[in-house]
């Protein structure tokens, strides 16, 4: 009974403290408090520019739960959206099957026009078709460029992986960089392959694929601490990931490596780290951008019957950013739309 | 309280001490770490033979740091499985462990500190929430846990969302407290060309802490009684709500400190994260001889557990290897395990 009791006792002893440090702790630095006071300038939150008809818009991705990069999509569909005067919806699945289904469920809902990802193109096909049958103006967004025109929508917005992984391989080949390490945070995902071998096309030096587990951030460290040690002769380390950029960075100070890291896609900590030098450079394609530009084509088409890109994708990346933009950036990072 | 007062000798007839006449071969046979022990050097020798730079310090160094993250969690989490139990929310409850003091610290503009201490008060709130719905509805863990892992999946990303209006943290690393807690959490050193992180000292401490409670003291005599035979152990007075509640929440301090390094050492935190990693925790430790029918097992055997898990995530990456594999090896290595465990326990309990 002792050992138990003990046990109550402490938690009853941390409850107390927890409590009375709450009520007196607060920092001076950082924190909600320094947001507010930046934000307390600027209140511009989208209203309705126009008197056009309420439509409905909705969006479907393959987004898996709490990622950071969709999130930055939907923001900037949702402003446009806001902006455009438009009943925004958003769904998203990681399984293709399901993705599909909502869209289905849209079609049936008799939406006014249709935003949707072909990450897995086949699963999606007949949902497309529907909607198109249906006479909804469907866009697609991200990835499906190939597929996008054959299954009858009207634009694609995205970056072409492939070209953005030359731009890193044309950039690590000015930085002088002979091994270069592509670390893939999803086993069997299509875009990273895509991106990795397009890193390989343009670079003139050799580059190595390191497999890693995304959804534990130690196992990647650990993972590409690894690779820098048993290979000193690496010289670049490129994440496809925003939040893998962070982790390549400590595993090269831990493991001693002079390595310089490239990262696709932004985020506050990315921003910051290419102010610091830590970082080499990042490939943005511009997330916010896709889901702007999606919704505010749709209302285009709706509105004018505009299209764009003449039956080829519009490219939103991608976009090189360096230490040189990374000031500019931090504030837009912060706010969650670059 | 009197009726737990036996002996040592006689208490946990199957995993820790056995009576002093048994001759020393077979008392090692039947430690519960043995067959995990065997397999480590095994892999360990493989690795040292085949992957080049395996056996540098530094490397090592990097192994043990994927090891202490896991062990970490593996520690609780044996404990639990000794005790008749798992959990299934363990993984996901680390993220949310430095979700809450993140989030914490920076909407109440706190001292990173004061993140921390809530933090703790949440995952413990959630390891007394599992042990209490556990053990007043008597369903079964698998049910309970996977309830709490599918609705901390959802609070991480729906409050995280809601309160910080974004799908991950904003970095609190300017923040007062927080060069002082990474020094506690995510600090490291280095000694002879290896990175020492500050995550090993909290496994080894903790394993110790463990081993301890496990073997020397009444605690440590329930969670075998209970893991046992809960019936016959409430027959003679052991209290099984508490002690397997007291497990839960024993995982709940694990994840927080577990949870604590990923802020630290990151300073934001993604909502997403941690799906999947309880099972690599249960992995390490029925590698580690757990049986998952519970009753038996160790720390150690947990910890050795996740050293071979270390081993061969980071062995593939130094031997260069497709890492396509890898699960299929984790897959075939807990197999072997669980086998060589049984069939050493068979033999043990038939020579006796």
């Amino acid at each position: 009974m002792a050992t138990v009791r003990t046990g109550v006792r402490a938690v009853a002893a941390v409850l107390a403290v927890a409590l009375g440090v709450t009520l007196t702790a607060c920092s001076a630095t950082g924190g909600k408090r320094a947001e507010d006071a930046r934000k307390a300038a600027a209140a511009a939150e989208g209203r309705a520019n126009v008197t056009t008809p309420r439509w409905t818009f909705a969006m479907v991705t393959h987004s898996g739960d709490g990622d950071t990069f969709w999130d930055i999509v939907q923001k900037g569909a949702r402003q446009a959206a806001a902006k455009d005067n438009i009943n925004f919806l958003y769904a998203h699945s990681d399984e293709g099957q399901q993705q599909a289904q909502l869209v289905d469920s849209y079609v049936d809902k008799k939406v006014d026009g249709l935003i949707v990802t072909l990450a897995k193109p086949d699963a999606l096909k007949a949902s497309v078709a529907r909607a198109v049958a249906a006479g909804i103006p469907v866009i697609t967004v991200n990835s499906g460029s190939a597929q996008s025109k054959a299954y009858g929508a009207l634009t694609h917005i995205g970056q072409d992986e492939a070209i953005a992984g030359q731009a890193v391989g044309d950039e690590l080949d000015r930085r002088g960089r002979t091994k270069a390490l592509c670390v893939l945070h999803e086993q069997g995902n299509v875009g990273h392959e895509q991106r990795c071998s397009g890193v390989r096309e343009t670079f003139d030096g050799t580059l190595q694929n390191l497999y890693v587990d995304g959804t534990n951030m130690p196992d990647v460290q650990a993972s590409i601490e690894a690779k820098l040690q048993s290979d000193p002769a690496i010289d670049a380390v490129v994440t496809l990931g925003a939040p893998f950029a962070d982790a390549a960075a400590q595993a090269r100070r831990t493991a001693g490596s002079q390595a310089q890291i490239a990262t696709f896609d932004l985020n506050a900590k990315v921003a910051a780290g290419l102010g610091a030098g830590t970082l080499a450079f990042a490939v943005d394609q511009q997330p916010y951008l896709q889901g702007y530009e999606a919704v505010d084509l749709l209302w285009l088409h709706r509105y004018n019957a505009d299209v764009l890109g003449g039956g080829r994708p519009v490219l939103t990346g991608p976009q090189i950013i360096t230490e040189k933009d990374a000031k500019a950036l931090t504030a837009y990072t912060e706010r969650g739309t670059r | 309280m009197t009726a737990v007062t036996a002996p040592p000798a006689e208490r946990d007839p199957a995993g820790g001490e056995r009576p002093a006449q048994a001759a020393p071969l077979r008392r090692l046979l039947t430690r519960p770490e043995l067959g995990s022990v065997v397999g480590a050097v095994a892999v360990f020798l493989f690795f040292a033979l085949t992957a080049d730079g395996f056996l540098r310090a530094a490397s090592l160094g990097t192994v043990l740091y994927a090891a202490s993250t896991i062990g970490i969690m593996a520690v609780p989490v044996a404990l639990l499985m000794i005790g008749g139990e798992f959990d299934l929310s363990a993984g996901v409850l680390v993220t949310t462990s430095a979700l809450v003091s993140s989030m914490f610290s920076y909407q109440m503009t706190a001292n990173a500190w004061v993140g921390v201490a809530v933090s703790l008060l949440v995952t413990l709130a959630v390891g007394l929430f599992n042990g209490f719905m556990l053990t007043r509805t008597r369903l079964p863990s698998f049910i309970i846990t996977l309830g709490t892992f599918l609705m901390l999946t959802g609070l991480n990303l729906g409050l995280t969302k809601l309160i910080s209006g974004t799908v991950s943290t904003k970095t609190i690393a300017d923040m007062e407290g927080f060069a002082s807690a990474r020094a506690v959490f995510a600090s490291e050193a280095t000694i002879g060309g290896a990175t020492l992180k500050v995550t090993v000292l909290w496994w080894l401490a903790l394993v110790a802490a463990a081993t301890w409670i496990l073997l020397r003291t009444r605690f440590g005599n329930r969670v075998f009684a209970v893991g046992g035979n809960a019936e016959a152990a409430r027959a003679v007075g052991v209290p099984v709500r508490r002690t397997k509640t007291l497990l839960y929440m024993g995982v709940g301090f694990c994840a927080w400190v577990s949870g604590q390094h990923l802020l630290f050492s990151y300073e934001v935190v993604q909502s997403g994260e941690g799906v999947g990693n309880e099972l690599i925790y249960i992995i390490a430790a029925v590698i580690g001889g757990c049986l998952i029918t519970g009753g038996y097992g160790s720390a150690v055997g947990a910890a050795v557990g996740a050293c071979i898990f270390g081993m061969t995530s980071k062995g593939i990456v130094y031997a260069e290897w497709n890492p396509d594999w890898f699960k299929f090896f984790l897959g075939a290595m807990l197999l072997l395990a669980t086998l060589l465990n049984a069939w050493v326990r068979k033999r043990a309990e038939a020579t006796a």
